[in-house]
């Protein structure tokens, strides 16, 4: 059992607030992904937790036991690094069995895990090779390995796959959530590639500014976002916004059509619509079409909505050319709304 | 403005003889010296009063193996193994760790310290030599070998420092801190994985903190009297010697230095790089 808790966890580095008191709980074998642009604080919050950096305040639980004054050799956590650290002057064999052989375990041990957790990550034929003979992909496969071996409670990844070539990286991907899968260690991945996070996470942190702006499943992120950042942070194009103004009676104007909204008083809302989730149509927001990117399987159109960009995913079939005029209705129950001022999620 | 291409060929040709002329020049400037040694060394004493020199040594070992039996030779020059390794290690043992911590942790004062250990190789021996040998006479340092090496460690330690940091920060802190999560505490992690992956480097310069000392002649003039290491003995006893002797003691002192600089050139540059910055 190793859930994790972070409780009221800050850290300044200097002036400067790089987290600002963060509280999140990790289920047992959850697979947590920490996601945000760079700077945003993911990476110092995972190095709090694996201990690498100590936290200004706040606590950290790993179980039942609080760790944020252990080093990170008594914390029952293993990590995978960027540029994957693996010692060079050690064997593949050596690299894997390094922390095994530290917990002074016998030797006929170690060579059994290390050979099982060789074979898991199909590296079993370079145990004798340098990590100066392996390629970018198979150093990854040895860290990842050598996290593995050490059969932890939680494992920590920091952007393990952002070293990679593409092909290599979907690759990885796939064989990572199967492993750690199989693993059952509790694992918080921390990526800045949303697609990333998307196809590995059981839940999303999504972080900005040092702040977790939501936890949630990447669906629910993806669908439901909580926070105007969180909507145009993800999805590639991300979200649509425009102006809308009250009519009256949760009716609202975007662009001079009317939507069924929020029943609020507020002054003005967000409207906000994901780019596929638009079909041209007899009615619904007037657009002129401004530029058409072809993407094989779909047609990305900007358009100009009320003079603000709009982008929408359309078929491929269709013949569009810019300057044309047509109207795009949005389907139903995919409309969100946010307030303009604190940016938050309005319902 | 219209540089025709056989203009531009005969600009890069000079250039290019520009360049190989100042290679040669350099070359020269520094292997001629050393090339008269080595044959006045391997000579009869009436070959190094005469002039033309002859192009090839004649191999005659006479005034080497007068050298090697000169009173007080032998002695001075186990005087010099001696203080120079005690130099290398005492060299070690405080500069790699302050290279360590240079490269590793920040510090109030950092860049300043980094400054002050450069400075340190500005300051003149001659002017500390005096209030040293007073010093030393005091505490019974004066005229031992113990008391040498630690003056010599002095001069050696900055490029010490500069040399191990360099070497440490060669090595990516991830490393350590991989060797911290798989069950290492800092001295673990760094006897098992940054002394193995620096220890040719941690030998270039002990190395070169032992061609230090052996080179140092002004210390080991002043402080000492009996225990004269080899440099101090042959200013004091090639003085009043005949020509092909002070040859031969310039022969002796110069190959150590040579081999050993050679052998370590590579990490001298990567020190050169680091000083400059």
């Amino acid at each position: 059992m190793a859930q994790i808790q972070i409780k009221n966890v800050a850290k300044t580095f200097g002036a400067y607030q790089a987290l600002h008191s963060i509280d999140l709980t990790i289920a047992d074998q959850e697979f947590m992904v920490l996601l945000g642009a760079s700077g945003c604080g993911k990476t110092t919050l995972l190095r709090i937790i694996a201990g690498l950096e100590s936290a200004t305040t706040g606590e950290v639980w790993i179980g039942e036991r609080r760790v944020d004054h252990l080093p990170p050799r008594d914390r029952g956590i293993a990590m995978v690094f960027q540029n994957y650290a693996v010692f060079p002057h050690l064997t593949v064999f050596e690299n894997i069995g390094f922390g095994l052989r530290m917990q002074k375990m016998p030797e006929a041990e170690v060579k059994r895990r290390v050979e099982r957790t060789a074979t898991l990550m199909h590296i079993e034929q370079l145990l004798k090779r340098y990590s100066g003979e392996l390629s970018g992909g198979q150093r990854q496969r040895v860290a990842v390995a050598r996290a593995l071996a050490m059969e932890p409670d939680v494992i920590l990844m920091d952007e393990p796959l952002s070293n990679l070539d593409a092909l290599l990286r979907l690759e990885m991907r796939a064989e990572l959530k199967g492993v750690l899968a199989e693993s059952k260690t509790t694992a918080i991945y921390v990526t800045h590639d949303q697609v990333e996070a998307m196809s590995l996470a059981d839940r999303i942190s999504v972080m900005h500014q040092g702040h977790i702006v939501q936890s949630a499943s990447p669906i629910e992120v993806y669908r439901n976002p909580a926070a105007r950042f969180v909507a145009s942070f993800i999805g590639n194009p991300p979200m649509n916004f425009l102006p809308a103004t009250p009519a009256g009676g949760g009716t609202w104007t975007v662009a001079g059509e009317h939507f069924q909204g929020p029943k609020t008083d507020a002054a003005g809302l967000d409207f906000a619509i994901r780019p596929e989730d638009v079909t041209p149509s007899e009615t619904g927001l007037p657009a002129t079409v401004r530029l058409v990117e072809p993407l094989g399987a779909h047609l990305l159109v900007t358009f100009a909505v009320d003079g603000h960009p709009f982008r929408a995913v359309l078929d491929s079939e269709r013949v569009i050319q810019p300057g044309e005029r047509m109207r795009l209705a949005p389907q139903k129950g995919r409309i969100r709304w946010f307030h303009p001022e604190t940016t938050q999620a309005v319902s | 403005m219209t540089a025709s291409p056989i203009n531009t060929a005969q600009v890069r040709k000079s250039g290019r003889f520009l360049f190989q002329a100042s290679v040669v020049l350099l070359c020269a400037w520094v292997l001629v010296p050393i090339y008269f040694l080595l044959i006045n060394t391997l000579s009869s004493p009436e070959t190094v009063a005469s002039f033309p020199k002859p192009f090839w040594p004649e191999f005659d070992l006479g005034s080497l193996s007068f050298f090697a039996n000169f009173a007080g030779m032998l002695k001075a020059l186990k005087n010099s193994i001696i203080v120079a390794s005690l130099t290398m290690v005492m060299a070690i043992a405080f500069g790699a760790p302050a290279g360590y911590a240079l490269s590793r942790f920040d510090f109030r004062g950092k860049e300043t310290f980094r400054v002050l250990i450069l400075l340190t190789r500005a300051f003149p021996l001659p002017l500390l030599a005096l209030p040293l040998a007073v010093l030393f006479i005091r505490t019974g340092l004066d005229d031992t070998l113990f008391g040498l090496a630690l003056v010599h460690t002095t001069l050696a330690i900055p490029f010490a420092v500069l040399i191990t940091f360099s070497l440490f920060s060669g090595i990516p802190i991830e490393l350590e801190e991989a060797a911290w999560t798989l069950g290492c505490t800092r001295f673990t992690a760094f006897t098992k994985v940054v002394l193995p992956l620096i220890a040719p480097g941690i030998a270039a310069s002990a190395i070169f903190a032992f061609v230090i000392s052996w080179n140092e002649v002004f210390a080991a003039a002043v402080l000492t009297i009996e225990n004269r290491t080899l440099t101090a003995f042959l200013l004091q006893s090639l003085g009043t010697s005949p020509l092909h002797l002070k040859f031969a003691g310039g022969f002796i002192l110069v190959v150590p230095a040579l081999v050993f600089i050679f052998a370590v050139r590579k990490y001298l540059f990567a020190m050169w790089g680091i000083a400059n910055r």
